[in-house]
């Protein structure tokens, strides 16, 4: 251990800087920049129509859901207990939903690829970047992505109709709070993953999730120690979260939900960069 | 027949060599007399061996799934619909609740998804990645016998899927006529043939990895699964996108469950055309998957 | 340079040839990877194909592992058309492809005990049978272990004893120890020669001249499709070379000009970017001859011709780019 630690100061520190005066010295080098450019030009020079097509998967539930379930069940009840439409109903939740899916799939799938097969972070760590600047930097790919399902999603439900409330708008930097959420965390647990069996269990964990987070009808149909469990899952807040959002009903409760996400993202972060310095600057 | 008997014409007259060991009790003739008859069975076997490397995974889609949609839609969201008035017309005038409704359409879909596991990223890595199919090749079975022991494989982890499922349905009574109702299986199970053998014969074909699959998922996986009067009849779509429904093998393996679940009555006509058409894709994605096993392993 | 067909140069009966090709072709679009060559391998040789990339080994291979058909011509395996008759010619025998194509999804051990059963091949032979290979590959006590755990040489080895799980009287090895470290070649090349004293005809492409000349009898010089010579390893160098080579390095720029005041010593000279090299029968008195000119190469290094040498003098270009 004394061993190691006497020889990874010299590997880490650029030649003009002494780390100790920075801040994040040995895992941030402010240089999330070369990161987020390389994964641009990666991602649109080789898979850019399967990145747009990405968006059309909440587009077609909505559609789905809305009118062929729409037409069995009406009206549900919304944030504030008015009745709206079964598709007013779901559309927020689809969001916030593909919000996580994409999130999910960037920081797991993708990462634990380049971790394990292309040895993409090898390559990088080996540079004066940082592990911060890695993560953050495929975070904020993910994130981008994430913006412009959220953006062409909100167009979506404004030409059906669905946008009652120009605080509609706002569902789209919430969705980017949601998927950041998803994406750090999801990038701290891949740190941990060793085989791509692994990898099925994220599915295992996500398809519940969706199904049971009131995406698809209200919480008030499971009893109360489930209703207790659900509450306690991220997708709910991101959920009810966007729901509020949609009619406009912002109130303390919708800050409380923002804040769970604040915790989420902060919380992978930190893990996510000390997994990284433990796998890579031994 | 016992080994004695299939060796009678063993090649050395020892049965251990100083240098090659351990003899072969069978002549290459011999050998090949045997795999032309079984060598499809041979790699079935094998097939479903190298299941057990995944078996968490076979396990967890077998038990895990039902257990999840039954409660997210067969519980949750049938609590829903059913406050909510909507009754599904078993077409004898009696009706049957949203669980029952949706039952056979969470059996077909789970088939679907397996076939869709199993025919695409596999298939294309046999050639590709882990060149998984160039070994067999190189032994006595033909390349045909490769196609048809994957799908026997492939026939026995949808068996393990759709059985499993079954279960879970009766354990909800999400299954009204019982009696017919475990027939469902292999209306699944043709169901999953139907999709998964067509999508074997295009994986196949692929020579680059350029994203096709994510692709399909999207654009071909998903609408069949939303559109295909799963989780809403048919009818409650649009007459203009209701021809998805009809070309979906999902919507035909459903309403065949539906059948033999809780008696759903049609023309007897269409449930002909249901069964013909799920054979039909089954078989002609079975040839065409032979003839491109066939030509790129002979490359 | 005609096409030269088999000569043979032991007499042999026609039951004892276990392979013939007669013109054989293949042909890709308007690519002819097999350029019509013709050869006969009898029992119990080892017969070498040599050549660089793409010379079109391992379309050869492929056509007599009867897993690719071949355009035209005539191919017999054991007296069996393998385009007619592939399962029966197959069931003779053993494959080391050039990549490997184990089973990751199964262990080590289990990867022999599957690829036994695609031979129809009884558990009660197989079980005993794949401890025997693994001992012989020096894998014993990786039985349990995952594929993906193995080093390059350690799956190589694996596929020459997956090769061997039913018994062949012919194996085919297709460039077997390219990528190898020098020890593990080594290892091979034993295992390889201890089952050719016991009688097995091995049939193998490789573009390391060591290698051919370490274990076949006999081989042909292919390039671009088509046969440039063929010959026991000893018998072309004799015919195709000196029995010494001197190679001289000047320095990048100098050699071509310095080649020009080399002129007749020894036999032929052959200038290369890199080095001049002299064919000569006696590579010391060249190398006097050379000094005696005022010649002072920055490096000189007398060796006994190779097949490296044959294949230059044949096609004019490096075996190895």
């Amino acid at each position: 251990m004394t061993a190691e630690h006497t020889v990874s100061p010299p590997r880490l520190a650029p030649a003009q800087l002494d780390p100790k005066d920075r801040f994040l010295g040995s895992l941030y080098a402010r240089n999330i920049r070369s990161v987020f450019a390389r994964g641009l030009k990666a991602t649109w020079g080789s898979n850019w129509a399967v990145m747009i097509s990405g968006f059309v998967e909440p587009v077609l539930y909505l559609v789905a859901m809305g009118i062929g379930l729409g037409s069995l069940i009406g009206t549900v009840a919304g944030p504030g207990g008015e009745q709206i439409g079964y598709a007013n109903y779901i559309a927020p939740a689809l969001l916030a939903v593909s919000a996580m899916n994409g999130a999910v799939y960037d920081s797991t799938m993708n990462v634990f690829f380049k971790l394990n097969f292309a040895k993409l972070y090898e390559g990088m760590l080996a540079t004066s970047l940082g592990p911060l600047d890695v993560a953050l930097g495929e975070i904020l790919l993910a994130l981008l992505r994430g913006a412009m399902y959220a953006t062409g999603f909100t167009a979506v439900m404004g030409a059906m109709g669905l946008i009652t409330s120009p605080w509609a708008l706002l569902m789209i930097p919430a969705a980017v709070v949601v998927a950041f959420g998803f994406a750090s965390f999801g990038m701290a647990v891949t740190s941990y993953m060793k085989t791509f069996q692994q990898l099925d269990w994220v599915s295992f964990v996500m398809l519940p999730m969706f199904l049971f987070s009131a995406t698809f009808y209200p919480l008030s149909v499971y009893p109360e120690g489930v209703q207790w469990f659900i509450q306690a899952l991220p997708l709910w807040h991101g959920v009810e979260m966007m729901r509020q959002i949609s009619v406009g009903m912002i109130s303390w409760g919708t800050a409380g939900h923002l804040l769970y996400f604040l915790v989420m993202i902060a919380l992978g972060l930190v893990v996510t960069t000390r997994r990284l310095r433990a796998l890579f600057l031994k | 027949m016992t080994e004695q008997q299939l060796s009678g014409g063993t090649p050395a007259a020892d049965a251990h060599h100083a240098v090659l060991g351990l003899r072969s009790p069978l002549t290459p003739e011999q050998t090949a007399v045997r795999v032309r008859r079984f060598g499809a069975f041979y790699y079935a076997d094998m097939w479903i061996r190298r299941m057990r490397g995944y078996g968490w995974t076979v396990l967890m889609t077998a038990v895990g799934t039902p257990l999840v949609y039954l409660f997210g839609m067969g519980v949750g969201l049938a609590s829903l619909v059913d406050t909510n008035g909507a009754a599904f017309d078993a077409g004898d005038g009696t009706t049957v609740s949203y669980l029952v409704f949706v039952a056979p359409a969470l059996l077909a879909t789970a088939a679907i998804m397996v076939a869709s596991e199993e025919n695409t990223y596999t298939v294309m890595g046999g050639f590709k990645w882990h060149r998984t199919y160039y070994g067999p090749n190189a032994s006595p079975l033909s390349s045909a016998q490769l196609v048809d022991g994957h799908v026997l494989g492939f026939g026995v982890r949808l068996l393990i899927t759709t059985g499993t499922y079954f279960a879970f349905l009766l354990i909800f009574g999400a299954v009204e006529q019982p009696g017919t109702g475990w027939l469902m299986i292999f209306s699944a199970i043709l169901g999953g043939m139907a999709f998964g053998l067509p999508l074997m014969a295009f994986s196949a074909k692929l020579e680059e990895d350029k994203g096709q699959f994510a692709m399909v998922q999207r654009f071909i996986v998903m609408p069949l699964f939303l559109f295909s009067g799963t989780f809403f009849p048919l009818e409650s779509l649009p007459g203009a996108i209701r021809w998805i429904g009809w070309i979906s093998p999902l919507w035909h393996s459903t309403e065949l469950g539906r059948i033999l679940s809780y008696g759903h009555t049609e023309p007897a006509a269409l449930t002909a055309v249901h069964v013909a058409y799920l054979v039909l894709l089954a078989l002609a994605g079975w040839a065409l998957a032979r003839r491109n096993f066939t030509r790129r392993l002979g490359k | 340079m005609p096409q030269i067909t088999s000569t043979p140069t032991v007499p042999r009966t026609a039951s004892s040839t276990v392979i013939s090709a007669r013109n054989l072709r293949k042909t890709y679009g308007t690519f002819n990877a097999v350029d019509g060559i013709s050869f006969e391998v009898p029992a119990g040789e080892s017969f070498g194909l040599l050549g660089p990339n793409g010379a079109g080994k391992s379309t050869t291979m492929k056509m007599i592992g009867g897993v690719s058909s071949r355009t035209s011509g005539d191919l017999s395996i054991m007296g069996l058309d393998p385009d007619r008759y592939g399962p029966e010619v197959r069931a003779h025998l053993g494959v080391v492809p050039q990549q490997d194509n184990l089973d990751e999804d199964l262990r080590v051990r289990d990867n022999l005990l599957a690829y036994g059963r695609y031979f129809g091949l009884p558990k009660s032979y197989l079980q005993p049978k794949a401890d025997e290979l693994l001992e012989f590959a020096q894998l014993a006590d990786k039985a349990g272990a995952r594929v993906d755990s193995l080093s390059g040489g350690m799956k190589r080895r694996l596929t020459i004893a997956r090769s061997l799980i039913n018994d062949p009287k012919i194996l085919l090895l297709d460039e077997p120890t390219t990528g190898l470290d020098p020890q593990a070649r080594h290892i091979l090349w034993d295992r390889l020669f201890r089952l050719k004293e016991a009688g097995v005809t091995l049939i193998l492409t490789t573009h390391y001249m060591d290698e051919a000349e370490q274990l076949c009898d006999r081989l042909i010089v292919v390039d671009k499709g088509a046969i440039m010579a063929e010959g026991s390893p000893a018998a072309l160098i004799r015919e195709h070379s000196t029995r010494e080579v001197v190679e001289l390095r000047f320095g990048s720029e100098r050699n071509t000009t310095v080649a020009r005041e080399l002129e007749g010593i020894g036999e032929r000279l052959e200038t290369l970017p890199d080095r001049v090299l002299i064919y000569a029968n006696d590579g010391e008195a060249a190398l006097e001859a050379v000094s005696s000119r005022g010649l002072h190469p920055i490096t000189s290094l007398v060796r006994r011709s190779s097949l490296e040498d044959v294949f230059l003098r044949l096609t004019g270009r490096s075996l190895v780019d």
